[in-house]
């Protein structure tokens, strides 16, 4: 630019104003929503001839492949709207004093595109799945969802569960005691503190490095050896839920102390001012308010040891798990397993969804902090 | 003999060396205010009284014992020096009323009905009794810091340190706040604080200390504190203080 231009004002000019047309996305999302639908008919199709000849079970199969076929042609609903809001907007873009109109449509269609895709996404993984349980003259499907098998094995093995659910209940109780211990043990202050939170440091570290099956092993066929009065005498069940205790208490220890380190040193600070000992201060102003911010993580590690009591298998406890492996080597089929995970889904989802509620709400809570 | 007596105590963080030899003396009934700059150690200097940091070097006495080095009962000496802090720092897990009982409760001065009739009087006292029951996050932060004053009474100190509380208030909520600390020192209260608040330094003050680098630099009565500053560094501190709108 010359020194002369500048002294002048350079001219006020807007850009044109201007629409973006979608062009390609929305015929190519019609041509994935077609190609999807076609998967899904042939997959129906395949389905419904997989069928036994009658019967309650063949009506079932039949049924979802109708279902399934129908319920793919969903998809070429959002394909057609993008493909005609699409046409709107190229109409309306041509006359200036209709551009918001051919800016919303455009919109409007791009959006209905990306909704196609992620739909037909949903039902290319359905289809997938479905000729994966009827693969080889569906192998998948016989050995894992055998009506027959998940029927016959059912109430025992959800008796069985009941033992999964005693011994995740009675650890949880005692790891929230335990884990507390340790997290304290871990924090004791000062130099007449040191072995303590050595001690603590060091078994939290072991025991957070060993595999729980390994515990369990060495619980389940150690202490019987030592012959201890009582300790030795332990059922299985009893040894599990002390080794998913030991193992699980380390974890929540580390919780706990994270949730304790997470309280402002100011609140130590003013129970400290008013007279309390450590010890006070921790029982009465520290972990109260700890707790309650490590609920979320501490729900997760109790999924995670309830996924654990079918570890207990390995000393003989007969859980769900081994009671399905009983029906599975009985039956050669592997649909009693089936009906553990199921199980264990029930169970663990809403308080999967409680963690992700509680998580939710501590967020908004602390921001208040 | 003075009823705190402060004989030059030393206070460093790593490098950084906070209180440099400070001597200071209160007598009983007596309210002592410390001005000065930030960072000077005001605030380090009544925590250290507190207990709640140790000193490096220098000693501290209350009414004629030694209460810093090692193996004074430190939650013993709390019991007679409350603190209120700047930011309240109320426990948000319990109602204002259990904030005043906790520390009479749990130390066994008072049983729990005695315990709650002495904050239910004090509530009463400063206006908030209709907020026994509220959590703190649901008073002001005027209202929050009367109760901090009011936990720390719970106890009946014999002296009370105040490190800045109406720093972190909005300033209409400044008054409320003063207006106690104002009838505490008519009540005799034996009191050292910290304040940004030069007007009521020189109201409830009887002694304004100035606080430089660590150290006592000047005090005196606050007419001549204020209105005769003998050293630079107190005229410097002070007309910055005017500058701002602040005397």
């Amino acid at each position: 630019m010359s020194a002369a231009t500048t002294t002048a004002k350079p001219p006020v000019t807007a850009p044109p104003p201007s629409v973006r047309l979608p062009r390609a996305l929305p015929p190519a999302a019609l041509a994935v929503a077609l190609l999807v639908c076609l998967g899904a008919a042939w997959t129906a199709a395949v389905l419904w001839r997989a069928a036994p000849a009658d019967g309650a079970w063949s009506w079932a199969l039949r049924t979802v492949a109708v279902a399934g076929g129908l319920g793919a042609l969903t998809v070429l609903k959002p394909a057609g709207q993008a493909v005609r809001a699409a046409a709107r907007a190229r109409g309306a873009a041509v006359d200036r004093s209709r551009l918001a109109e051919a800016r919303a449509e455009a919109a409007d269609a791009r959006e209905s595109a990306w909704v196609t895709v992620g739909a037909s996404a949903a039902v290319l993984l359905l289809t997938s799945l479905t000729l994966f349980l009827l693969a080889n003259d569906h192998a998948v499907q016989a050995t894992f969802f055998s009506p027959g098998a998940i029927a016959s094995s059912t109430a025992d093995v959800t008796r069985a569960f009941g033992t999964n659910v005693f011994i995740a209940v009675a650890a949880e109780v005692l790891v929230l005691v335990w884990g507390l211990l340790l997290a304290v043990a871990k924090l004791a202050p000062g130099r007449a503190g040191r072995p303590l939170r050595l001690l603590a440091t060091a078994y939290i570290d072991v025991f957070r490095a060993v595999p729980s099956i390994v515990v369990i092993y060495l619980i389940g066929f150690g202490l019987p050896l030592a012959e201890i009065p009582g300790l030795s005498a332990l059922t299985p069940t009893w040894a599990a839920v002390l080794a998913l205790t030991l193992t699980y208490g380390a974890y929540v220890a580390e919780v706990y102390r994270s949730g304790i380190d997470s309280i402002h040193w100011s609140q130590t600070a003013a129970a400290r001012s008013l007279g309390l000992s450590h010890s006070r201060t921790l029982r009465h102003v520290v972990v109260p308010q700890a707790v309650r911010r490590v609920v979320p993580p501490l729900l997760n590690d109790f999924i995670g040891l309830q996924k654990d009591t079918a570890l207990v298998t390995v000393i003989g406890t007969i859980d769900a798990f081994n009671q399905a492996r009983i029906y599975a080597s009985n039956d050669f089929n592997l649909s009693s397993v089936t009906v553990v995970a199921a199980l264990f889904v029930v169970i663990t989802i809403p308080q999967t969804r409680l963690a992700d509620r509680l998580l939710a709400r501590s967020g908004t809570a602390s921001k208040g902090d | 003999m003075a009823f705190l007596e402060i004989d030059g105590i030393r206070k460093s963080y790593g490098a950084h060396e906070v209180l440099r030899g400070l001597d200071l003396t209160v007598d009983r009934h007596q309210v002592v205010t410390l001005i000065g700059a930030s960072g000077c150690g005001k605030s380090t200097l009544l925590r250290c009284v507190n207990a709640l940091e140790t000193i490096d070097a220098g000693r501290i006495v209350l009414d004629g014992d030694p209460v810093s080095g090692r193996g004074v009962d430190v939650d013993r000496l709390r019991r007679d020096v409350g603190i209120v802090f700047q930011h309240y720092n109320l426990f948000p897990h319990m109602d204002v009323l259990h904030n005043i009982t906790l520390a009479p409760t749990v130390l066994g001065v008072l049983d729990e009905e005695e315990a709650e009739d002495r904050a239910t009087e004090l509530l009463r006292r400063i206006g908030l009794a209709d907020k026994a029951k509220a959590l703190p996050d649901r008073l002001s932060g005027g209202q929050q810091q009367r109760v901090a004053i009011v936990r720390a009474l719970a106890m009946r100190p014999r002296l009370l340190l105040l490190d800045e509380i109406t720093s972190a208030l909005d300033p209409e909520l400044v008054a409320e706040v003063l207006n106690i600390v104002r009838d505490l020192a008519e009540d005799g209260m034996t009191m050292l604080l910290a304040t940004h608040e030069m007007g009521f330094a020189k109201e409830v003050a009887h002694r304004v200390c100035f606080l430089h680098q660590g150290a006592v630099l000047e005090q005196g009565p606050p007419e001549q504190v204020f209105g005769d500053p003998r050293e630079e560094r107190t005229k410097a501190f002070l007309r910055r203080i005017v500058e701002a709108g602040r005397l």
